[in-house]
């Protein structure tokens, strides 16, 4: 990093810093009631305490799990199905159509669904965040899929390689990049819908405590919450980059 | 041609006859599942008697409400941020710090400030819209052509003029772009709302249907929020044909 950009950063955070002291300062002369605001100072404590005692802690992990076991199954599923269809002109005929009537749907919409199949259970949560979540993954494959340069299959047509080979020599490492970016957006939708299962289920979780916290009025426990919620989405959309970068570096040309 | 048109339809039709036939045939009692005929006579019937109707004007007003006032506000910091880079650096940290929260994490402390109702809705939905038109709106102040800012240089444009007769008019295609996909994501968190907490619109109509143990009333539901969903994509996608023609739509990608 540039001196000048490494200034830039500084002067950045000092501007975020600044706003931190403003709210501190609203909070302080109780411009807004301390019952909807706590000030930074109460909210970094009570995340502190969370920590401390380890409640917050085991909200944490169970809202990463959540997360983690629909979106990993969300994406194998929908690799697999987006390789499948992507992979054969009959199925992109008769089948992608109907996905894509489908993609403007409030994937939220199926949790009343999943609930009367399911009931409020962890399985319930796993199945509407894998549906909610496989969608971008597998309209990007399918993507992916159709936009493999088409001397590529020629190639493979001239080698006379099987399908599987197909797949997984030339349109899978091409479709790359378009599975990693729908992996990336679907891992938003999962921490969304890992939240709302968790208001609406009691599921052990940072939704459940936000919830609770609210009920009860402790503002600075639902911040604490909030902010730890708002660190989820920063840290596991920084750790898909790096995974980003590193998958694709033998792609530098592009 | 018209045989290349059905082939998409075939699928669903076939899946809907078998769904229906395996149902009748099966005699099956079920609180999750119900033949697709009773799910369109449900449909019909809630259609008749005002309750979707009344439903979806509930959720459309909120969805609408928070797009425009999301819209605005990502609209009016996504311009200043294009024109000037020291406000964008300076800013950085803080925007990057708000962006990755969850909207649906808010909706603890949108509920103990505001209470249930249409504003804890909107207020929720218009944080979730700030964040694409803010970005899209940025990346599209800051492709102007540089010459047009030169123009409006010479021509010595007030700051308010400059704005008003080149950046909007220049930027508009790849706004309206981004108020697109704001649009979408309205309509979603308003549902996701409704379905979590808020006793409003669509998503409290199908959790209702849900808990009253009808299952073809939830699936009429479910069908009619996708449909909302498609016909509003649909209704965009004509809207920005008409105004910006194809030059628009190719830069727009998926």
């Amino acid at each position: 990093m540039s001196a000048a950009a490494m200034i830039w950063r500084i002067a950045s955070f000092a501007v975020a810093a600044g706003f931190v002291g403003l709210w501190q300062l609203i909070a302080n002369l109780k411009l807004v009631s301390p019952v909807f605001l706590p000030g930074p100072d109460r909210a970094w404590a009570a995340l502190m305490r969370g920590f401390a005692s380890g409640d917050l802690t085991s909200k944490l992990v169970g809202t990463l799990e959540h997360m983690a076991y629909g979106w990993l199954a969300a994406s194998i599923a929908g690799i697999a199905l987006g390789a499948l269809i992507g992979s054969s002109r009959l199925m992109r005929i008769y089948i992608a159509p109907s996905l894509e009537f489908l993609r403007p749907l409030p994937v939220s919409a199926i949790i009343p669904v999943a609930i009367a199949m399911l009931g409020l259970t962890e399985g319930m949560a796993l199945f509407v965040i894998a549906f909610g979540a496989i969608w971008p993954i597998m309209l990007a494959t399918i993507h992916g899929f159709a936009a493999v340069e088409p001397r590529l299959y020629e190639v493979a047509r001239a080698l006379q390689m099987s399908r599987t080979a197909v797949v997984f020599k030339i349109a899978l490492p091409s479709a790359l990049p378009d599975i990693l970016a729908g992996m990336r957006l679907s891992l938003t939708v999962a921490l969304i819908l890992s939240v709302v299962c968790e208001v609406l289920a009691g599921l052990d979780g940072l939704g459940h405590w936000v919830l609770l916290s609210a009920r009860a009025f402790r503002s600075a426990d639902l911040f604490a919450g909030v902010i730890l919620l708002g660190a989820t989405g920063y840290v596991t959309s920084v750790a898909m980059s790096l995974a980003e970068r590193r998958l694709l570096a033998w792609q530098s040309t592009r | 041609m018209s045989l290349e048109r059905t082939k998409p339809l075939l699928l669903p039709l076939a899946a809907l006859l078998v769904f229906e036939l395996w149902i009748r045939l099966a005699h099956l009692q079920s609180d999750s599942l119900a033949p697709p005929s009773a799910v369109l006579a449900a449909l019909v019937a809630a259609l008749a008697d005002l309750s979707i109707p009344i439903a979806t004007r509930d959720t459309l007003l909120a969805a609408f409400a928070g797009l425009a006032i999301g819209s605005v506000i990502g609209l009016a910091l996504g311009i200043a941020f294009g024109i000037s880079r020291v406000l964008d650096r300076l800013m950085e940290v803080t925007i990057e710090a708000i962006r990755p929260i969850p909207s649906i994490a808010l909706l603890p402390i949108a509920l103990i400030a505001l209470g249930f109702g249409y504003r804890m809705e909107i207020v929720i939905v218009a944080f979730a819209c700030v964040w694409p038109m803010l970005i899209l709106s940025r990346t599209a102040v800051r492709g102007i052509e540089p010459r047009l800012m030169e123009v409006s240089r010479a021509l010595r444009l007030t700051p308010v003029q400059r704005i008003i007769k080149i950046i909007i008019p220049a930027a508009l295609p790849r706004i309206f772009v981004a108020f697109r996909l704001s649009a979408g994501i309205a309509l979603i968190v308003a549902v996701t709302v409704e379905i979590a907490i808020n006793p409003l619109g669509l998503g409290a109509g199908i959790m209702l249907a849900q808990q009253a143990l009808r299952p073809d009333l939830m699936l009429a539901y479910l069908v009619w929020i996708g449909a909302i969903g498609y016909g509003l994509n649909l209704v965009l996608i004509v809207v920005q044909h008409r105004l910006f023609g194809r030059a628009a739509t190719a830069g727009a990608g998926s």
